[in-house]
């Protein structure tokens, strides 16, 4: 055991801080991307604007994770416990997704039970039961 | 050698910790383990948004306008600054200015409540037309089956998030607190840090609720 040593040198832990500059910057480029994606937001795109808009919310999460939240820095156990969080959620959301969306394939009848008798509001001009299940 | 030990034992380092690295290192990950379930405790509601707009596509598109887009981005850039200064009263503590500290803690409360005040701006126009979850919707401007799903989903996620900055502030207070009667320095400044987390975390959570409410196409 070398405890002399341990207790003299590591006792007390010195804070690793990062140059200001850097926390600036990052902050910066947050707001300008802020800015794109609400730029980005009013061309049409068509289905590609929940992609472009997610992507560079995605790219915002990351820098504040690894820069504000330190991760990039901070023993990687954390790293690897944020990336697991992030892992599981995309489990879950693509599963649940498959399911929802291709129930239909296999009983027609049951693609969409919920919504069949919920309409609760309606506000258009064709008929109510013509298109009350969103679908694809 | 208990001599050498008790003699070099910092105050904050509490006895079943062998060092100030540990002990640091163990409020760490403690947090990062709650900081995942917040994520999941989230991610439960942004399946629950990504189902009902994979069910309603044109109603969410429909819906999404009656939101104020000004509005989402000035938050969004309030939230942004907010992390940056707690970032910044982080740093002030780990080069032990504690002043610098405070400063930077009392102006992210500041952006906090700010965030909140445009909120409420915001909540207190949809509960006057009526663009409230569920069997309170009672708003005839938007057309469309179901838009009420829309708003259910939109008060519980910004709900949920504006009760976590609610969080924050208190939490906030509390370290400030703390920071002014000198507890904390480069050598234990966890709390401080820890929060810091927290407050980052709630910033990227809005960072995804922004454009899947503001901005859909």
């Amino acid at each position: 055991m070398n405890m002399n040593t341990s207790q003299n040198q590591t006792a007390f832990a010195a804070p690793h801080v990062l140059p200001l500059k850097i926390y600036l910057g990052v902050g910066a480029l947050l707001l300008i991307l802020t800015g794109v994606t609400v730029g980005v937001s009013f061309v049409p795109l068509g289905g590609f604007n929940v992609v472009v808009a997610l992507l560079i919310a995605s790219v915002k999460a990351l820098l504040v994770a690894l820069i504000f939240m330190h991760l990039l820095w901070d023993h990687k156990i954390l790293l690897i416990f944020f990336v697991t969080a992030i892992v599981i959620l995309t489990i879950f959301i693509a599963l649940t997704m498959f399911d929802t969306m291709e129930r239909g394939l296999v009983n027609p009848e049951t693609r969409s039970p919920i919504q069949q008798d919920a309409i609760i509001y309606q506000n258009q001009q064709q008929p109510a039961n013509t298109n009350g299940t969103g679908g694809h | 050698m208990s001599e050498i030990a008790a003699t070099n034992h910092p105050t904050h380092l509490q006895h079943h910790f062998s060092e100030m690295a540990q002990q640091n290192d163990s409020a760490k990950l403690g947090m990062w383990i709650f900081l995942l379930t917040e994520i999941l405790t989230f991610g439960g509601l942004f399946v629950a948004y990504a189902v009902y707009r994979a069910w309603n596509p044109d109603m969410f598109l429909m819906a999404h306008k009656a939101l104020d887009v000004q509005m989402g981005a000035l938050n969004t850039v309030v939230l942004i600054l907010s992390s940056v200064t707690m970032a910044l009263g982080i740093r002030a503590i780990q080069l032990d200015n504690p002043k610098q500290s405070v400063r930077f803690l009392v102006i992210t409360i500041g952006f906090a409540v700010m965030f909140l005040v445009v909120k409420y701006f915001e909540y207190a126009h949809k509960f006057h037309v009526g663009q409230l979850p569920g069997k309170f919707y009672t708003y005839t401007g938007i057309e469309g089956t179901n838009p009420h799903i829309f708003f259910s989903i939109y008060f519980m996620m910004t709900g949920l998030h504006a009760l976590h900055i609610l969080i924050g502030i208190g939490l906030l207070s509390w370290v400030i607190r703390k920071t002014r009667q000198n507890i904390f320095s480069s050598q234990y400044y966890a709390p401080v840090e820890n929060v810091g987390l927290f407050w980052h975390l709630v910033d990227m959570i809005w960072i995804f609720l922004f454009p899947l409410f503001y901005l859909i196409g």
